[in-house]
């Protein structure tokens, strides 16, 4: 029996002012509708375009429950397709990543298609006349996804046609990925080799929401940062600091640092942590980094460049990104309990190779299934997933610094601690569940 | 001991592996020279370690963190705690290099790690490289290949 579907007086009585129903983290109902409403309506991240430098190169990757296929075309153009050959419905493309050549050709009865998607033959086309096959949805070709968009390297695609234009839904917020790119003396980034990839017995918004919980590092990671401060500690005099424990020590920062580093409030659910300062700010410098930079954009430009130093940034529904370490982890949902979480670095064009050592280091340290940051996250997640099954309380408390008037605001800054951007998640998330069901 | 013997080299791998089994995780860092690292690459045939990504790769201070982590009160992620156990194939030496104090050996294996009801198994081939100091064995660089190592893996808790 269908529970929220066509039901979106249902849907909004999971959300008080603050507090939030469990349904949305455990009903596999609810699920399927965000996948066909809030990720359809959405600007998800598909992949960089560095994955795919040359014609005929591809990416396979999923948007939502989606399968895409990111390709290049001749004219160096970026399409994203669903991955589906419209006859019979094979994979078009089945590598990871990979090469088609000069078009795409299905193994199952080689129909081929142009990159652009268009349907170019099949053989024995013979039997195919006087049957409407120019009528039919396979004479359509593959079919594109709503629409795509290259921001800068970053490649997003809205799956529905219909739905925010992609400046509209970013609005401010393209500043982070601005400042990432930005952070290369070219101004470019490349991916980094494959990205990590961990699996979450947990729903997708509770990875996502942790991403701008600043309340937690000291507590949940006190296990693994903490320790790495105490062994620190009986280093002989004059070590010096190595750059894992650079890396680990700020996690264990008190409330107060991450109450004044602030966060920055945008719309469509995207926020993020690290406005005044952030747990990145006090890396050592890179030699000859700064040079670069200043060559590149001269002094002052380059110091503004570096002195932003925002923590994480979460791009609603399912991306986050590190902008003063080039990491971004997509949390990719596969049902209610279970999220895949990919953690891709990127190099800096042109910078010193000492800073995608740390970025992979930070990576290896804190986002792999074998990191002793990530074990302790995902624990308490996993906790709370099981946690949220008891009926003795099926809501879960976001009031933390809680104001009426801050659903009309946007593009503020607040306190580091507040859990507004949280807040601002699930009314983003509301928002596209109502224009999806009409409401 | 000045030139281990094949024997004495099998005989190390196979230490090693029943330490971390039997959880003497002091122990079995003390077998690490003090330069060494332990890489859990992220690539097939990965040569890089430090410019790609890989599942780890830390020198003898993080695995000390990692050991002293194990030991917490707050250590939430092994509350309740993980076992594991190893079956090695016979280790064989792919080189030994007297002159150079090296030593090189591989071992395939299988690696179970459980924790209350969840048992999970890895397979994957184990290279150590091995040196003389202070006149014992000391690993300088463990290196463990899972065979699926750009799966999507849960939480790996212990040592492989």
């Amino acid at each position: 029996m269908s529970k929220y579907r066509g039901d979106f007086p249902a849907i909004r009585a999971l959300m008080r002012d603050g507090e939030i129903h469990r349904d949305l983290y455990i009903d596999q109902e609810l699920f399927q509708l965000e996948m066909e409403y809030v990720f359809g309506a959405s600007w998800v991240y598909v992949g960089h375009e560095s994955q795919i430098p040359n014609p005929g190169d591809y990416y396979t990757t999923t948007v939502g429950l989606q399968p895409v296929v990111m390709v290049r075309d001749a004219d160096g153009a970026i399409h994203v397709h669903y991955n589906r050959c419209p006859h019979k419905g094979t994979k078009i493309a089945n590598e990871i990543c990979g090469n088609a050549g000069k078009f795409f050709r299905c193994p199952y009865h080689a129909w081929v298609f142009r990159f652009d998607g268009k349907f170019l033959g099949m053989p024995l086309r013979g039997g195919y006349e006087d049957v409407g096959f120019e009528r039919s949805e396979a004479a359509l070709g593959l079919t594109p996804v709503g629409g795509s968009h290259n921001y800068r390297g970053f490649v997003f695609a809205r799956l529905s046609p219909l739905g925010p234009g992609f400046e509209e839904f970013f609005g401010e917020s393209l500043s982070s990925i601005d400042n990432m790119v930005d952070r290369s003396p070219a101004g470019r980034l490349e991916v980094a080799g494959p990205p990590l990839r961990y699996m979450h017995n947990c729903n997708w918004k509770m990875l996502v929401e942790n991403q701008t919980d600043t309340c937690h590092p000291m507590v949940a990671h006190e296990s693994s940062a903490g320790t790495a401060i105490e062994v620190w500690k009986r280093a002989p005099e004059g070590t010096p600091k190595p750059m894992a424990v650079e890396i680990f020590a700020p996690f264990m920062s008190p409330y107060e640092f991450f109450e004044k580093m602030g966060i920055r409030i945008w719309e469509n659910g995207h926020a993020h942590t690290g406005v005044a300062a952030s747990i990145h700010s006090n890396y050592s410098a890179i030699p000859g980094y700064f040079e670069k930079m200043a060559a590149a954009y001269g002094e002052t430009r380059a110091r503004a460049i570096l002195d932003e130093n925002r923590h994480n940034t979460v791009y609603f529904p399912n991306t986050m990104i590190k902008g003063p370490i080039q990491l971004l982890r997509l949390f990719k949902p596969i049902s209610a309990g279970k999220t895949l979480v990919e953690s891709w670095t990127y190099r800096l064009v042109d910078a010193p190779d000492l800073l995608l050592e740390r970025t992979q280091m930070y990576n290896r340290l804190i986002n792999a299934p074998t990191s002793v940051v990530g074990h302790d996250d995902c624990e308490v997640y996993e906790r709370a997933q099981e946690g949220l099954h008891t009926d003795g309380n099926p809501w879960v408390n976001l009031q933390r610094l809680y104001r009426e008037e801050e659903a009309e605001e946007r593009n503020v800054v607040t306190n580091g601690t507040n859990e507004w951007p949280m807040r601002n998640q699930f009314r983003a998330w509301l928002k596209f569940m109502a224009v999806g069901m009409g409401a | 001991m000045s030139t281990p013997t094949n024997q004495e080299l099998i005989d190390f791998v196979y230490r090693e592996a029943r330490l971390i089994d039997q959880q003497r995780f002091d122990e079995w860092l003390g077998l690490f020279a003090e330069d060494a690292r332990y890489w859990m690459p992220l690539e097939w045939e990965q040569t890089d370690p430090t410019l790609v990504g890989s599942l780890l790769y830390e020198d003898k201070m993080l695995l000390g963190i990692r050991v002293e982590r194990l030991k917490g009160r707050r250590t939430y992620s092994q509350k309740p705690k993980s076992r594991c156990h190893h079956v090695l194939q016979a280790p064989q030496i792919e080189s030994r290099d007297e002159a150079a104090n090296c030593y090189v050996l591989w071992t395939p294996q299988h690696y179970v790690e459980t924790r209350v009801d969840e048992q999970t198994l890895y397979a994957s081939w184990a290279t150590h490289t091995l040196a003389i100091e202070d006149g014992a064995l000391k690993i300088k660089l463990k290196r463990v290949d899972l065979v699926n190592c750009d799966a999507a893996f849960g939480n790996i808790q212990l040592f492989m």
